[in-house]
């Protein structure tokens, strides 16, 4: 099951680029949640701050605290067991090229020390179950490699690779904006039916899209958070003038 | 500012409104003025302008819906297109009532003018004028003057229910009244509908502007403090 995400007073630096700053946002277990903003508010580093992906940059800094469940992820956990409760799902497809599908989807679980074929052909099958790709790609699994699939196959896998360890929560940066529009509404429906399962962040350009997936939506503009409120109120009626100005595209 | 073609798209809708607004409020005040001096060549304008209405209703609708389909609106321009085609819609009724009114005024054309215990110019005044408030308060965008638009139609439904009452009574009494009194009775019928289209209008101006649904609002309070089953614990 996902569990909620605390953010308190999270600022980020790249260098001396102040990109976040005083983020405080309560993100609901079991749910949803869309980031929309123009490029370079934020809303990516915000992510990447979710699972200390942000620190892997050397010239990078964050200070604030973010709770995930009962673990404050700067300060109670390693960043591999981190990764491993929160997963992520980036803009493109990254499978591993060389390896089949079978070993993309069970690649984190090896790294996590799991080497029982049974449990992994278990687990295998669930997750690609999960992502709704095991019924194109059951009698393939190990025939084909990851990256001859469809893009929008690949995604999926992508995600399935992620729900493979069993995370709380799914990270999605802007998962569907390589794909087309048949793919995107199956990535779309995986999110809806996802998100009872885990608790889902997406960052996304597609308002459509933020409107369509998630209950709760937060507007960053220039590295603050303007506006975090149920998607209905946001994209209806906005409390923010500069949300309303963005979401209407009369900016951005 | 992006999306300029956008919104010019949207000004363009609202233009085409506004004309709609002024052929329905024209048409209106004509059928008022037909049964005031039951002119029946004014009844004429009144017909002919209420298929112009209709053709235009159809080229709003399609003009929103096209918006809609391309152009995705969100928040405040999501809500002015809803308003657009719901106003546009009342508007098209408003017509229908004046046409409705004239309809009576050819009726009544061949009978003798009695003296009725009802005050049809005063109730059209306040009826029009509750039109006339309600598309400015849309030209202006203006939410406080539409919410005057709202206390008004209390006025005109008194008005028609008094209409109603004293009307039945001539024609119980004064059966060879009953012609005329019931055509002055569907009158009133018809400048009451209009008075609700400019609620109507009024309450869209309202969602458009703040975003507010204040439709039912009486009658919504009403039903959830006012039976028991209804209340929260």
């Amino acid at each position: 099951m996902g569990v909620g995400i605390e953010v308190t007073n999270l600022n980020a630096w790249y260098g001396a680029n102040h990109t976040l700053q005083d983020i405080n946002l309560p993100i609901p277990a079991n749910h949803a949640t869309a980031l929309i903003g123009p490029s370079g508010c934020g809303k990516s580093t915000f992510v990447r701050c979710l699972n200390r992906m942000h620190e892997t940059n050397p010239i990078a800094k964050v200070t604030g605290s973010v709770r995930v469940g009962d673990m404050d992820i700067y300060a109670d956990a390693s960043p591999v067991e981190i990764r491993r409760r929160i997963g992520m799902v980036f803009q493109r497809p990254n499978p591993f090229p060389t390896m089949s599908i079978y070993d993309n989807v069970c690649s984190g679980l090896k790294l996590n020390g799991y080497s029982n074929r049974k449990v992994l052909d278990e687990i295998v099958e669930r997750s690609l179950r999960d992502a709704a790709l095991w019924d194109e790609v059951k009698d393939d699994l190990r025939k084909k490699s990851g990256a001859s699939l469809s893009g929008g196959q690949q995604q999926r896998m992508c995600i399935a690779r992620a729900l493979a360890v069993d995370p709380e929560v799914l990270l999605m940066d802007e998962p569907a904006s390589a794909l087309d529009p048949v793919s995107t509404s199956k990535i779309e429906d995986l999110i809806f039916q996802l998100k009872t399962q885990y608790t889902i962040v997406i960052v996304t350009h597609n308002m459509q899209q933020a409107a369509r997936v998630a209950e709760k939506t937060g507007f960053f503009l220039n590295g603050r958070m303007v506006e975090f409120d149920s998607t209905h109120k946001i994209f209806t009626n906005p409390s923010d003038k500069r949300t309303e100005d963005y979401i209407t595209g009369r900016f951005g | 500012m992006t999306r300029i073609r956008f919104q010019r798209s949207l000004d363009d809708l609202k233009e085409k409104l506004l004309v709609m607004a002024g052929l329905a409020e024209q048409a209106i005040q004509r059928s008022i003025e037909a049964y005031r001096v039951r002119d029946l060549s004014i009844c004429d304008l009144v017909s002919r302008s209420e298929m112009a209405i209709n053709r235009l209703e159809r080229d709003i609708d399609q003009a929103a819906l096209d918006l809609l389909a391309m152009e995705q609106p969100m928040a405040i321009d999501l809500r002015f297109i809803l308003a657009v085609i719901k106003i546009n819609a009342d508007l098209e009724r408003v017509g229908d009532a004046a046409k409705s009114i004239s309809d009576r005024v050819r009726t009544m054309g061949s009978m003798e003018i009695a003296d009725l215990p009802v005050d049809i110019p005063r109730m059209a005044s306040l009826a029009a004028d509750m039109v006339r408030r309600s598309l400015q308060s849309f030209i202006e965008a203006d939410p406080e003057m539409a919410r005057n638009v709202l206390s008004m139609d209390d006025a005109v439904d008194y008005m028609n229910r008094a209409a109603h009452v004293s009307l039945t009574q001539v024609m119980g009494k004064e059966s060879h009244l009953a012609p005329q009194a019931l055509n002055a009775l569907m009158v009133c019928r018809a400048l009451e509908r209009v008075a609700d289209h400019a609620t109507n209008i009024a309450e869209d101006v309202i969602f458009w502007v703040k975003g507010a649904d204040v439709r039912h609002q009486s009658s919504l309070e009403t039903a959830t403090t006012g039976d028991p089953a209804n209340r929260a614990f």
